[in-house]
């Protein structure tokens, strides 16, 4: 086991640069998710840690020890792919034995690992199937067996669960990190999809054209994002732009919005606020606005859609449009054109320098 | 329906007359090779005259075994070339490659007229001169863009992750080749190796240039067999080259169904 280092590391294919100076550190024994739109550049980090591809500049490092010149059959790390790679004329047991069997290894010990990989991935008694046999999340299981079987330094995925069905996706995020735990494998994990991100990782990296925009606990970049890229990308937020006051900013037709957390802004700067859509109260009287320091904004309800436990409402004030999730308490439901006054906690409140 | 019934009957026909003029020529051919009489006379004799006296005809055996040597050498060399120069496509990407592959085309449609009468003044120029040696190069370059156009097509199938796939386990370049690649592409590699055998087992133009009177080919050998005097052990030895190239081309057949297959 080992962790990863990635410092300074940039690449570029022709002139677009697919990775920007990034640098990030890898936690040994770490779910790690790298999260990120489509030409981000994820997925070129992942090949630069995996080795099928060599930065232009920039150290990687293994367990400490520098890998950015080492092709990727000398890196001992395990990779799971988005269409699973798995080779159609072997069986699932020879699938797994592929990595132990170029290693020269002696074909009794090479059963035993085998059979411990399957298990651990509770394909125990599929050994002898081939891959167009299997089911997509089966191979899935397969793929992951073959990776840890091994036993990389790191494992790679590349949006492993993207080809599978909802529910059955939701299955193997939770049988993933259980086998993650099992064997404390240092894990990184390429996902464009912020859910998985947030219940799978112990950590998150954004990236967007190429450059880390903000990394860390999931917690830690929900509650305080960075940015407004961060605060809308993961998760949904209510942006607001105006002049930083000190404590908040102050919208262009005089309201002001204060916030305790985020960055401090100098007074006067361009400024931005973002609110979390439950952190916010919605109700029909003017006389809520009670605790003393609450941000408070009048509009009218331009829709609802109704999701069962909660009911996401769209407010509209001053041309623009907040967003507004609500608990199913069993409390009164607003109806669409109904005038509204929203409020929350400056607690709630992130200030984002422009 | 009576309509229905004649078109379904006119279909029969059709067929049976298509299959008369594909076959009957030759079922003829082969029929008379066990025929007592040189002069395709009836009633029908049954001998095996032929065939004994084609086995005392040691020119003509001398040709076959020429031309199955040369078969199989040139089977053997443009298979593995040609296997090698479609993973070189297929992997890299290197200045003149568009071009390179464009110039693999050509060759297949130039008449062999032509590519026989070029060959002949090269193999002169450069020192070959005429004989087995040339006529197994020439063979070989005529099969080499036959088995590249075969070996590519099945790689078009293949999946580049699995390549990258087998390297993340810690396989060399040599284990992934023979352990992933090769056998995706067998099938390909062994109907592209059918098809060079038969460019060389049949090849007759080419063959008839660079051949000598003592080094030649047995299609040569036939042709000047006829010219000298029509005998009865052309049909025999024709009998015996149209089992083994039909046996052939049912193979090739089925490897390209398997080729087919997911």
């Amino acid at each position: 086991m080992a962790g990863v280092q990635v410092a300074n590391v940039s690449r570029s294919f022709g002139a677009h640069k697919a990775l920007d100076n990034v640098s990030i550190d890898f936690p040994d024994g770490g779910f790690y998710a790298l999260l990120g739109p489509s030409g981000s550049g994820k997925t070129t980090l992942l090949r630069q840690i995996a080795g099928f591809d060599f930065p232009d500049s920039g150290r990687i490092a293994i367990g400490g020890e520098s890998v950015e010149r080492v092709p990727v059959e000398k890196r001992r790390i395990g990779m799971v792919f988005q269409n699973y790679a798995l080779f159609p004329n072997m069986s699932v047991a020879d699938n797994v034995a592929f990595g132990l069997s170029v290693r020269g290894e002696p074909k009794a010990a090479i059963a035993t690992e085998v059979q411990r990989a399957l298990d651990l991935v509770q394909l125990g008694k599929l050994g002898g199937r081939k891959p167009h046999q299997l089911s997509g999340g089966q191979r899935q299981r397969v793929a992951l067996a073959r990776a840890i079987v091994t036993k990389p330094r790191v494992l790679l995925l590349d949006e492993p669960l993207g080809a599978l069905d909802k529910a059955l996706r939701v299955d193997m995020q939770i049988e993933l990190k259980r086998i993650q735990r099992e064997i404390g494998i240092t894990t990184i994990f390429v996902t464009h999809d912020q859910e998985e991100a947030l219940t799978m990782s112990d950590r998150i990296g954004i990236l967007r054209d190429g450059r880390l925009v903000q990394e860390g606990p999931p917690e830690e970049i929900y509650d305080r994002p960075q940015s407004e890229f961060a605060a809308t990308f993961l998760g949904d937020a209510n942006i607001f732009r105006g002049d930083a006051t000190g404590s908040g900013i102050k919208l262009s037709d005089g309201t002001t919005i204060a916030a305790s957390t985020g960055a401090s802004v100098p007074a006067g700067a361009k400024a931005s606020c973002a609110v979390r859509p439950e952190r916010i109260r919605i109700s029909t009287g003017a006389a809520t606005a009670g605790a003393g320091n609450a941000n408070v904004l009048a509009g009218w309800v331009s829709k609802r859609i109704f999701a069962g436990n909660n009911s996401t409402y769209f407010v509209e004030r001053d041309g623009q449009t907040l967003k507004v999730i609500v608990q199913n308490t069993g409390a009164e439901r607003l109806a669409e054109g109904q005038p509204v006054v929203l409020s929350w906690s400056p607690d709630s409140t992130v200030l984002i320098a422009a | 329906m009576a309509t229905t019934r004649i078109l379904e009957g006119l279909g029969r026909f059709y067929i049976v007359l298509l299959l008369a003029f594909l076959y009957l020529p030759i079922i003829l051919m082969a029929a008379m090779s066990f025929n007592a009489s040189p002069f395709y006379q009836l009633p029908f004799e049954w001998t095996t005259d032929w065939y004994a006296s084609l086995w005392q005809n040691d020119q003509l055996i001398a040709a076959t075994w020429n031309s199955i040597e040369i078969a199989i050498i040139t089977t053997l060399i443009s298979t593995v070339l040609g296997s090698m120069a479609s993973l070189a496509l297929y992997r890299h990407e290197f200045r003149g490659k568009k071009f390179l592959q464009a110039l693999l085309f050509p060759p297949i449609a130039i008449p062999w007229l032509i590519t026989g009468t070029a060959m002949l003044i090269f193999f002169f120029g450069v020192g070959i001169g005429r004989g087995l040696i040339a006529i197994l190069l020439g063979h070989v370059a005529l099969a080499l863009p036959y088995v590249i156009v075969v070996v590519s097509a099945r790689l078009q199938t293949f999946a580049p992750e699995l390549e990258e796939a087998a390297r993340s386990l810690g396989a060399n370049q040599w284990q992934v080749t023979m352990r992933v690649t090769l056998p995706w592409i067998m099938p390909g590699v062994i109907a592209g190796g059918l098809f060079a055998f038969a460019v060389s087992f049949d090849q007759f133009v080419v063959s008839y240039f660079l051949s000598t009177p003592g080094q030649t080919t047995l299609p040569v050998e036939i042709y000047a067999a006829i010219r000298k005097g029509f005998t009865p052990e052309i049909n025999a030895v024709s009998t015996i080259i149209i089992v083994v190239s039909m046996a052939l081309m049912l193979l090739t057949a089925r490897f390209f169904k398997f080729g087919g297959e997911k």
